[in-house]
């Protein structure tokens, strides 16, 4: 005895209906349209690093790593992105490379503005949030089957899934590192005067940067994490390296591919955790303080002389 | 003087049936009762005053008093419920957001409890914020700012952040980026709350010393009555809301409105309140070349004095106490002893500003104190006993009286409220 014995709902049915007899036939010629500027950017970037030589491009990125991340990170791109070249991987991970600053670009554009509206809108957060919520907790593959009905297959399709996976974060810690910026300082922006706008600009947002910055690189790792997926709707890069591993049960090529995408993340990860914390006031280093433990009359290393 | 700002029967009600809690105040329901049936707080009830160009007023109160809340509806940053809030004759609390900013960003500037520094910009940024957002020229803003900074003797530090600075520094900086729009009104809301007491002191100077060239409207907001005292030319003591009493510190003191105010200026240092010229009175003098000691004595015992300031035309030539007078005057016998021989040549003086505790020495010498004015005439004379009369607490008996003279007008006030 159960209530289905009585009434059964043709879920499955309505949404089939729903998409296939609604949603693509009427709605086909903007999902296309939506895909232009993405195949713009992919096109582009992908281009751009295929043509830029390896060696090239390892030292941008050792010297990035170097500016945010430190020296130790430094030497591991260089090691790691040599050893990707050396496996044969290099293409693959230039076109994986495209794609997730592909994603994690149109995430910022679509992610920051929503951000900032649900932190000056408490209407908007209302609806924002469990959208977000939805966003985090639908498993991906679900949403792959309409993707590909809209969109077709490839790489800005894969592009879309990963943005719709990785959109949540930049959204909520915008919005949060917004609302937490402190509330003295909103007040003294308005007791001179500002309008919203230089509100945004000269307090609000420069304030929120390491918490947007944050934000930023939890949207990158997701976008990483995606990409195997979304190689499943066409998308190319490592993500195909692995599947075809996984479908020829070809351990190694499979291995190869899951390194060569651990390499990138790691060296994104570090690079982008640095963004945020460049505002920070200059540290004491270690150096410095062991100096000064040695020095007589141990005075303290003052930076900037804190008189009282 | 006009007054710069006048605040008309204003009321501020947080929550979201303002309305209701309005009604109820109006039946003369408490603050407690009002939440405790409609869930909407008082924050400020029936306030008004009025603040008189180049002067400092100051609010005083303890937290949940509503001086934050009275100093934030200002400049707008909190609407209030019902009145009006003048300034030079513009209605802040009911004029548009536009106005309001133009306001905000040409007359009324304001100091914080917590500095509130703009952490990202340098201390020149942070000193030139208002007027970037006014929309002045960089370069323009930047000397201007600089020569604030140099007002408050930081101009050195204008490319530090504000972490870099302690608390006492980071306020004049937020005292600079008030006074760098040259505003006429600057609201300052208890900006020496979060300091120790010493830099405090130190910042209560400076701000005088400040304000002696300004002549800028201040609005000062602090919980502390000393602090009050000190700056206030005049205070508006607030309590749950409502103004209690408002007064130079003086009246407060010499006349609290009620046990509240009472209790308040108990603790107070009154040697620190009260001028020499409150206790001073009328000399009673001799003319060092027309009277004699036998004058003299005569005088004193008539007004029952121990000494006589004695003038050599308008100038003050010395002082004789009664005992020299007499003594001298009995050891004569018949002949007249002339004043210059019994008089001292060395007496205390002060002028009428002078606080009462700055009279300790002089009075503690038995000598009465000569009070000049600035041309060095004899103005009135503080006998030693008047400064420690004044400083004792009064009796219960006159404390009484002056309580129920001070609640008189409230009650006018009750009954207005119950007639509308």
């Amino acid at each position: 005895m159960s209530p289905s014995d009585f009434l059964v709902i043709p879920f499955d049915e309505w949404v089939t209906a729903f998409v296939r007899g609604w949603l693509v036939p009427n709605f086909r010629p903007f999902f296309r349209a939506v895909q232009v500027p993405i195949t713009q950017v992919l096109n582009g970037l992908d281009a751009f690093f295929a043509f830029v030589p390896m060696l090239l491009t390892t030292a941008a990125f050792a010297l990035l790593a170097l500016k945010f991340a430190g020296r130790g990170m430094a030497i591991f791109t260089i090691v790691g992105f040599v050893f990707i070249d050396l496996i044969g991987l290099w293409p693959q991970t230039m076109a994986t490379l495209a794609m997730i600053i592909t994603s994690v670009l149109f995430c910022a554009v679509i992610g920051i503005p929503l951000g900032i509206l649900a932190a000056r809108n408490e209407m908007t957060w209302k609806v924002l949030r469990p959208t977000l919520d939805v966003m985090q907790t639908i498993p991906s593959f679900v949403y792959l089957v309409p993707i590909v009905m809209l969109f077709g297959v490839g790489m800005a399709p894969g592009i879309i899934a990963t943005v719709i996976f990785a959109l949540p974060p930049i959204v909520r810690l915008t919005n949060l590192g917004i609302r937490n910026v402190r509330g003295d300082l909103i007040e003294a922006a308005e007791a001179f005067g500002s309008t919203p706008l230089q509100m945004l600009f000269e307090v609000q947002l420069p304030l929120a940067m390491r918490t947007i910055m944050a934000g930023l690189n939890q949207t990158l790792m997701l976008a990483l994490s995606m990409v195997v997926i979304a190689a499943l709707i066409g998308a190319g890069g490592l993500g195909l390296t692995v599947n075809t591993g996984l479908g020829r049960l070809d351990v190694g090529q499979a291995t190869a591919g899951g390194v060569g995408i651990v390499i990138l993340a790691i060296v994104l990860d570090r690079i982008t955790q640095g963004f945020g914390v460049q505002n920070k006031v200059p540290s004491i280093s270690l150096r410095q303080t062991l100096v000064s433990m040695f020095r007589p009359r141990a005075s303290t290393p003052v930076l900037n002389g804190k008189a009282a | 003087m006009s007054a710069k700002l006048k605040v008309k029967k204003v009321f501020k009600i947080f929550g979201n049936r303002p309305k209701e809690a309005l009604a109820l105040l109006a039946e003369g329901k408490s603050k407690e009762t009002i939440f405790q049936t409609t869930s909407q707080t008082v924050g400020v009830q029936d306030a008004s005053f009025e603040v008189d160009e180049g002067q400092i007023f100051v609010i005083m109160g303890l937290s949940g008093s509503g001086k934050s809340t009275m100093v934030r509806m200002l400049n707008g940053l909190i609407r209030p419920t019902s009145g009006e809030i003048l300034i030079d004759g513009v209605d802040v609390a009911s004029c548009s957001g536009a106005k309001l900013r133009d306001i905000r960003r040409n007359k009324i500037a304001m100091v914080f409890q917590h500095f509130a520094l703009f952490p990202h910009r340098t201390i020149l940024e942070n000193a030139a914020y208002g007027l970037k957002v006014k929309g002045v020229p960089a370069a323009e803003r930047n000397a201007k700012a600089l020569a604030a900074l140099e007002q408050v003797g930081l101009a050195s530090w204008a490319q530090s952040k504000p972490s870099d600075l302690s608390g006492g520094m980071q306020q004049r900086v937020g005292l600079a980026r008030g006074l760098a729009t040259d505003p006429e009104v600057l609201l300052m809301d208890e900006p020496f709350g979060a300091l120790d007491p010493l830099i405090r002191r130190e910042m209560q100077d400076e701000l005088l010393a400040l304000q002696a060239t300004m002549k800028k409207t201040i609005i000062f907001i602090t919980h502390d009555l000393s602090e009050a005292l000190l700056l206030g030319d005049k205070i508006a003591i607030m309590k749950d809301g409502r103004v209690v009493q408002i007064g130079t510190a003086q009246e407060i003191v010499s006349n609290p409105a009620d046990d509240y105010v009472a209790a308040f200026v108990a603790d107070i240092d009154r040697g620190r309140v009260f001028t020499a010229d409150t206790v001073s009175s009328e000399p009673a003098v001799m003319q060092l070349n027309s009277d004699t000691a036998c004058d003299a004595v005569k005088t004193m015992e008539d007004h029952n004095l121990n000494a006589v300031y004695v003038m050599d035309g308008e100038e003050i030539a010395g002082v004789v106490t009664y005992q020299q007078a007499a003594t001298a005057d009995r050891e004569s016998g018949e002949a007249e002893v002339h004043l210059s021989d019994v008089m001292q040549t060395e007496y205390p003086t002060a002028d009428g500003d002078t606080q009462l505790a700055d009279l300790y020495g002089a009075a503690s010498g038995g000598l009465p104190i000569a009070i000049t004015d600035a041309d060095n005439r004899l103005v009135g004379v503080v006998a030693p006993e008047a400064v420690f009369a004044q400083l004792s607490v009064p009796s219960e008996n006159a404390e009484g009286e002056d309580a129920a003279e001070a609640v008189a007008p409230e009650n006018t006030e009750l009954v207005l409220d119950d007639a509308r």
